[in-house]
Formats: structure tokens, sequence, C-alpha cells
């Protein structure tokens, strides 16, 4: 098939950056869509352009690597798909697709399509653990955790750590990232003792890392390629609110 | 080369127990005083740089990714092993190093398999306690699951994430520590080299991928846990950056590398499409449980929907070739198998490299809702990936490589042979031997980072007495010296063929010659064809752009051409390999029915490189493996 790209071209933070556009011929409805970009960054190299650079590592939807916003949509519109996972014969022949990357006032432009979401990473060191030294753990089976309790751990810890919540929402609020993680924990009988702690630290670390406030307008969970429940938000919320109060009274 | 691998005295159950008796420590006062440098936040990784952190000692940890969370490790799906015996169904320390000795067909070192079956409980209960949500029972338990080359139920998952979920923990253990500030994260930092002083190791040197700068960085000792180098092969499951740069450098100054031709490949992955295809994706192998392979009898047929031929006229030819086991043979059996099948003109698809796995005699038993239970989220990877409907017509597969056993020579202390210079992870040569069993990756990577470095490092530190040189003495300005030249030549290659191309070509070099088959006469036309495509490598190159930003392009073009030297070095191992053993097949190896046959006489043991020179051929050196607590037997499937 033929495609008509609209590519985002910034050479660094600080520049305003402009879109490209580019006829791409021959493309194959089996590709994926990074396999797309891979045979036109090819092309731009036989042009003798520079090409464009994207984060990507697994392709194969874990790594939470890959970023685009296509068509407007982080990740694209199909659902619970990562732009890795995404192939072109959801396209049609002669379309013409805008690729940008992840927008998020605290995910700054690297290059290109490249974003920093080092932010992620600093509302996990506030709090996204459980204090346990290697080796004094006691026997695995020594604590029963209720399978249902488990398994909607498990469903919180699914999250990737793309940012599609972040960039898809209005106020670019880090809320789904963060309440999966802390929900995760919080969920657990091994997470209760560091509770009240851990959702104070990752909220403050989530606000001075500059994303915006929840306003429960749901985007975000609609974009998350792993289907994070806005369940999470509400509960991060609750378990902020007794955590404020305890604090208040300790 | 000094191969000495320090097992320790004593009966086999005691060793780790006396090892660690007897290995000096650092005091905890002086611990601050050493730095440590960890390349890679896998597994391995991660789990070593948050434990040292911990212990108090001052780390640099180091990815290629924008954040330590992304390493390899999180796609691994199935599970993770250890002898916790909660199944209560016969299962024991001494049974899984059983079971990997044998799986790795007699090739891996007793005493350290032994201590990973150890230490594999202690694993299961970190990672609980980090709030790893395993699958559970109803009683709230661990559940467990069996896999592959046991008879047991030992693997522990978490759903089909559990490498996702066993990162995610280490990952959590770790930013504790960056928190803290004992472990100082950088990303986005690339190992170029590594810098040895006095025959020791003393730091590395690495490139920012963002600004493009040439970073030094010294410590007492460095840490190796940056995975394995599937991706010599272009095609493989592991992830784009997956690159043998940080072993094969430190063994260009001086570490033994051993049984580079050590490859595993995994027989169900979907298969090629077309040469738009940058990466191969694994589909679970427990759909072999309920899928029939077959391919059709006649060449004529490959071409037709499955759906019209007829029974009649399908070869299942697992089935046919191995009664008793059927379509659940083993790993390497299957994929020379299916190899064999489309070698004779039978394969389907695009470019006839693929077998079905039909589901049609399940679906009809079981019906459908059975199957989508057990397996749809892997019908719906499949129909995402390949467009097709697998409940409706058979999924095509293909063979894949999947994880690589060779890597850095170490000894009992994981310590290579440049003193100072630690592997850990896939990075080394593994305690898997010629073949990995599934589900004891995730269990290595651990072991080594959170249980075995910790203390073995502590004795070399002890020995070597606190002192980390500085970043500008002389002898590492020489080493970053080198690697700016290095990265400079790349920069101004302004030929005409992009890194890609060579490293597709390398790639296919390798499959074809150096793949699930390999002969003499194939692997010393692997070997010129490599030198060829090098030399057309270093003239022809094209790197777009400048060294002082993010340049992707410039990255894989270093990486394809420590590939390209790489390639050869496997190449080389499988040739003077002359036998067949697990994931290594030489053709003229073999029994009357295609089995392979080893020769225990002449290759019982690890084959170690040393380097020398870019024109001379590397030495090649042994270390003698003896069986005092396994018996050597052959493997038999029919
Ligand atoms: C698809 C797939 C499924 C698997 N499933 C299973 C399974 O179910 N069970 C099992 O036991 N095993 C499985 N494996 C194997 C297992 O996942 C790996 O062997 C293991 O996770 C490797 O861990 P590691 O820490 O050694 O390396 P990795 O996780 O690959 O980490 C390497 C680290 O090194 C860094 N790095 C690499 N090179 C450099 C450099 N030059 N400079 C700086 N940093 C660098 C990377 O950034 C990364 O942080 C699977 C593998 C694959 C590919
Ligand atoms: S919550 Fe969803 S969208 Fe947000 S980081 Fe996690 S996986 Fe990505
Ligand atoms: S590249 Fe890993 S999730 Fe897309």
């Amino acid at each position: 098939m033929k495609l008509f790209l609209k590519v985002w071209r910034q050479s660094d933070r600080n520049d305003e950056g402009r879109f490209e556009t580019h006829t791409l011929d021959e493309v194959s409805e089996d590709s994926s869509f990074l396999e797309m970009m891979d045979q036109l960054n090819e092309q731009l190299l036989e042009e003798g352009t520079e090409p464009v650079v994207f984060d990507h590592d697994c392709r194969e939807g874990i790594c939470g690597m890959c970023s685009l916003t296509i068509n407007g949509h982080p990740h694209g519109t199909e659902n619970s798909t990562t732009t890795c996972q995404l192939h072109m014969r959801k396209f049609e022949d002669g379309d013409t697709i805008t690729i940008e990357p992840f927008r998020a006032r605290a995910f700054p432009v690297v290059k290109d399509l490249v974003v920093d979401r080092s932010a992620f990473d600093s509302i996990t060191q506030a709090g996204g653990f459980i204090t346990v030294r290697t080796g004094s753990a006691p026997d695995g089976n020594a604590l029963p955790v209720p399978k249902n309790d488990s398994d909607r751990a498990m469903d919180a810890a699914a999250c990737i750590g793309c940012g599609a919540c972040v960039a898809s929402c209005k106020n670019a609020s880090a809320m789904l990232f963060t309440s999966a993680k802390a929900g995760h924990l919080n969920m657990l009988p091994q997470g209760q003792a560091e509770k009240d702690k851990r959702v104070l630290a990752m909220v403050s670390a989530m606000d001075e890392a500059g994303f915006g406030n929840c306003r429960n307008f749901g985007e975000c969970s609609a974009a998350c390629p792993k289907d994070i429940s806005l369940d999470y938000i509400a509960k991060l919320n609750r378990d902020h609110i007794k955590a404020k109060i305890k604090s208040v009274f300790a | 080369m000094n191969l000495d691998s320090k097992i320790p005295e004593g009966p086999i159950a005691d060793k780790w127990d006396n090892h660690r008796f007897s290995s000096k420590l650092v005091n905890p006062a002086n611990k601050r005083k050493y730095k440590i440098i960890v390349v890679g936040s896998g597994l391995a990784g991660g789990s070593a740089a948050a434990t040292l952190g911990e212990l108090g000692y001052n780390v640099d940890c180091f990815c290629y990714q924008d954040s330590p969370r992304r390493a390899h490790s999180i796609a691994a799906q199935g599970g993770i092993n250890a002898a916790k015996n909660y199944q209560n169904d016969g299962d024991s320390v001494h049974r899984l190093f059983y079971d990997t000795v044998k799986g790795g067909d007699f090739r891996s070192r007793e005493a350290n398999v032994y201590r990973l079956a150890q230490v594999s409980t202690n694993i299961i209960d970190q990672c609980v306690a980090q709030g790893v949500p395993f699958a559970r029972e109803y009683g709230g338990l661990l559940a467990n699951r069996s896999f592959g080359g046991a008879q047991v139920s030992r693997t522990f998952y978490a759903r089909g994430q559990t490498g996702q979920q066993l990162l995610l923990g280490a990952y959590s253990a770790l930013s504790r520590q960056i928190s803290s500030g004992q472990v100082k994260m950088h990303t986005r930092e690339e190992m170029l080299d590594i810098v040895v002083v006095d025959g020791h190791a003393k730091g590395i040197i690495s490139r920012n991928l963002t600004t493009g700068e040439t970073n030094a960085w010294t410590a007492d000792a460095v840490l190796l846990c940056t995975g394995g180098y599937g991706n010599v092969y272009y095609l493989s499951t592991n992830a784009i950056g997956c690159n043998v740069t940080a072993t094969f450098r430190a063994y260009r100054r001086g570490a033994g590398f051993a049984n580079p031709c050590f490859t595993q490949i995994h027989p169900t992955c979907i298969p090629v499409a077309g040469d738009h295809q940058s990466k191969l994706t694994l589909m679970s192998e427990s759909l072999r449980n309920d899928g029939r392979v077959w391919v059709p009898k006649k060449a004529e047929d490959a071409s037709k929907h499955p759906n019209d031929i007829p029974e009649s006229d399908r070869d299942y030819y697992l089935e046919r070739k191995y009664p008793s086991f059927g379509n659940l043979a083993p790993r390497d059996i299957s994929s020379r198998s299916a190899k064999e099948a489309c070698d004779e003109g039978r394969g389907v698809g695009p470019g006839g490299r693929g077998v079905y796995l039909d589901f049609s005699d399940s679906i009809t038993r079981l019906g459908e809702s059975a199957i989508r239970e057990r397996y749809g989220n892997l019908f719906q990877m499949y129909e995402r990936i390949t467009g097709e409907n697998a409940y409706q017509r058979p999924m095509r597969i293909y063979p894949a490589i999947h994880y690589t056993m060779g890597g850095l020579w170490v000894d009992y202390n994981l310590m290579t042979t440049i003193p100072g210079c630690f592997a850990l992870g896939e990075a080394n040569f593994s305690d898997h031997g010629a073949n990995r069993l599934g589900a004891s990756a995730l269990m290595q990577g651990l072991s080594d980072g959170y249980f075995v470095i910790p203390y073995t490092i502590g004795d070399y530190l002890a020995k070597a007495g606190a002192g980390a040189i500085s970043p500008d003495s002389a002898e590492v300005k020489e080493v970053m010296e080198s690697v700016r030249e290095r990265v400079d030549q790349l920069i101004s290659s302004k030929g005409k063929r992009s890194s890609r191309s060579y490293h597709k070509e390398l790639g296919q070099i390798m499959w074809e010659y150096a793949g699930m088959a390999r002969n003499e006469k194939g692997l010393n036309k692997a070997i010129g064809q490599i030198q060829d495509l090098r030399d057309d490598f270093n003239k022809n190159l094209l790197v777009p752009g400048s060294g002082d930003n993010l340049n992707a392009e410039l990255e894989r073009a270093g990486r394809v051409r420590d590939f390209l030297d790489f390639g050869e070095l496997l190449c080389r191992d499988a040739l003077e390999r002359n036998e067949s053993c697990g994931g290594h097949f030489r053709e003229e190896h073999q029994t009357e029915d295609g089995e392979a046959l080893r020769d225990d006489e002449n290759f019982a043991h690890a084959a170690v490189w040393e380097y020398d020179s870019d024109d001379k051929i590397p030495s090649r050196h042994q270390e003698k493996l003896t069986y005092d607590n396994v018996k050597l037997a052959v493997r038999s499937y029919k």
C-alpha cells in the first residue's frame, strides 16, 4: 500500500519542531507500524536525509518503550494495543497518517518522536516499592494471599509504564500510572506496612514532576494499552485522603 | 588462560555453605569505600545493583533504555523454576539439579548448577515479599505449573508476564536504592569498552546516547549483566537493542568467551512474513499440548489452503517420528524436524518457511470455548500479527533463535578471566550447558544477582582492597581515546549501505549455516562470507548525521560491527565442537534416526576462546567438566 506520512521532526528539546511530509510506497500490510517506520528510515537514508528517531525495544507490547501519537491518539486507535503491536492492515491504501511524540509537559521531547519519561521513574523511587532486604524474606507460603486480591494486584501490575495515559489526558495527569503502581502494592498484605507513606510520597512526587491534576475525564484508561481501570484512581484517592487524615493526627 | 573454576571442596550439597564460610568479608563500615559498576538492569543487573547498594557499596548502574524497567527480561512469559516442592510431587534441590544438568546435555558445571537449585527457593520468598503477584490457588497459596524437561510442577508464574513481574520487583528494589542515593542510575548510556589496569577491571567507557558524550567511569569491580547475543541472527525473539557489545569488548580485553555456539532455538514462533520483518514473536510452548503439527505430504500441496488438504495427504511428522512424545518432543528436536520438512519443499506460508499447528481436533473434542479459555490471548496475539483466525485455520509456526547459553566464562564466583570483572545472567556461559530448560533463565538471573554475587564479590574486594582509580588517569584516557576513534570512524562512514542491511545479511548467513543444523562445509563457508561482509561494511557503511546527539543509526552500526566479529567466533566454535549436543547439532554427528550424537570422550568440556589480535585466529582453551553426582546418559525421546 501507499501512505502519506506527516511526521514530527524536532532536533532537540529547545527546537520548535515541525511536521515533515513523506510518501511511502509498497508498504506490506503484514508489517507492524514500527516496521513501516523502519522502511521510512531506510528510504530517508537513501535520499540522504537523517532518519526519524523513535523509541522502541521489545516490539511485542511489554517493555513500554514505544510511544507514538498516531492520528492524534497515543498508540493509535486500536484497543489494548501498543504502537509496536499495531499492524498496517488496520490502515487503508492512500491513507495520510500523522505521527507525533507523546505530548505532555512532564515528558519533554528529546529528539523527533522520542520523549523523556524519567518522571515516571521518580514517582516509583518515591515509594513504589516494599522495603525488604535481600535474604530477609519469610517462606513464600507463610502468608496466604486471597486469590482475588492477588489477581487484582496483578491487573494493576500489568502497567508497562508507557505514558499513554499522560499523553491522552487534557491535563497531562499521571494518576492512572501512579494509581496502578500504588494499587498493586497497597492491595497486597505485604504492602500494608508502608501503605500510607507510599501513597503520600508517590502523589507528591507526581505533583513535583509537573504532571497535571486528575479531573476524571477517563481518557487515560481508554488509551491505556493494558486496560488499567479507572477504579485504581478512585482507590488511590481514597487511600490518599485516609493517609492525609492520619498524618494530621499522628 | 587461567581457567581455574575455583569449585569449593566438599560434598556437592555443602560446597556453597563451605564457600560462604571461607570467603573473606568486607566489614560493613568499609563497604562504602568500594565502588561497583553494574552494566545492565535486567533480572541479573537489577537484582545485583539493588542488593549491593543495600549492603552499602556505592553502585553505578547502566542501561541503554530510557528506564531500568525496560530490560529485555520484561518479555519473559512462561515462568520461573524453584525447588519448593509445594506440590508435594517429589521435587527437591537434587532433582532440579539433576534435571538441569541432564537438560543441558551434560555440558554444564555440576557445582554451579547445584548452587542454583539450592538458592532457587530463596528467590521465590524474596519476590513474594517484594509484592510480585504470582498466580495463587483459591486457598491463597502459590500455584505452580509444569514445564518442559521436568516431571514435577515447579514453575511459578504471573499470568503470561512472569518476566515483567519479576523485573518490576527487582526494579522496585533498585528504585529504593536509587532514592536513598546508594545506587546512581545512568539510563540511555551504552557501555562501549572496559578499562583494565594491571590485569584488573577498573572501569568502563560509555557513550551517552542522548548527548553523544563519551564518558569514563571507574570502580573497584565491574559487573556485566548485559543479556544474550541472540540478535547476531538478526531475527530473534530478543528486543531490538539486545547486543553483544559489552561482553565482546570484555573478550577483546582478555575475558575468555565460552561456548558461543550454544544457542537455543524455540520451536513455536510466528514465522517470518516478509522482508520487512524486524523481529520474531514467541508463542508459548504450551500450545503444543493441544495442537497437532503437520505439513502436506506432497510439496505441490504446500500452497493450497490447509482446509483443502485431506487428512490422508497430511504428514503429522512429529507423531510419526516420535510416537511416544509426539507433538511434545523437546525444543531442539521439534525445531529440526520443522526445518527438514521445509527443506523438502513442504513448508507452508510466505517463503515456505512454516509448519501448521492445528487445533481442529482439540476444538472438535473439547469445543472452541475450552480452547479459547486456555489459549485465547495467544490466538489473539497471533491474529494481531498475521491477520489469521486460528480457530478456523491452523496456525503457522516456525522455530526462531530465542536464548544463548554461551557467554563470558566465569568461575564459581562468577568472575571472568579478568580479575574484578564479573558476568551475571544470560551474559555469562551460565549453568545451562548446551541447552536451557524452560523457566530456568529467570531463576539464574535472580540467583546470580540476589544471592551469589553479594557473597562472592566481597571475597574479591576484601583481597584487592579499595581504591578506584581516577577517571583522568592515563590508562582510562587511553581506552577512552580508542572508543572515540571507533565512534568517529563509524560516524564518518558515508558509504551507501545502512547498518540494518548488513545486520540482515549477517543474520541470513548465521541462520543458514549456524542455525538449527550445522556442518563443516557450511560453517567454513559462513566464516568466509562473514569476513567478506565485514570488509564491505568497513568500506561501504552509511551512517547519517552526527555523533553529538541521539543517533539510532550510529548505535546500530556499532552493535552490528561487533556482531560481525562475534558471528565469526560463533561459527568457529561450532566448527571446532565436532559433536552434537543440546542446541548444537552437527549433521556429521547423528544416529541412524537423525538424533544428536554426543562425544563425551573428546568434548566433555567448556570451550573458552581467548582473543589475540584482529589478524590472528583466537585460541581455544578447555575447562574439563567432570560429573561425580550425575551419570552421563544419552537423552532419548522416542
Ligand atoms: C520472548 C522471551 C521469553 C522468555 N521467557 C522465559 C521464561 O518464561 N522463563 C525463563 O526462565 N526465561 C525466559 N526467557 C529468557 C530470559 O528472559 C532471559 O534470559 C533473561 O531475562 C536475561 O536476563 P538478563 O538480566 O541476563 O539480561 P536482560 O534482561 O536482557 O538485561 C540486559 C541489560 O543490559 C543492558 N545492556 C545491554 N547491553 C548494554 C550496553 N552495551 N551498555 C549498557 N547497558 C547494556 C540493557 O539495557 C539491560 O538493562 C525468555 C526470553 C525471551 C526473549
Ligand atoms: S497506566 Fe496504561 S497507559 Fe499509563 S503507563 Fe501504565 S500501561 Fe501505559
Ligand atoms: S516496543 Fe516494547 S512495548 Fe512497544
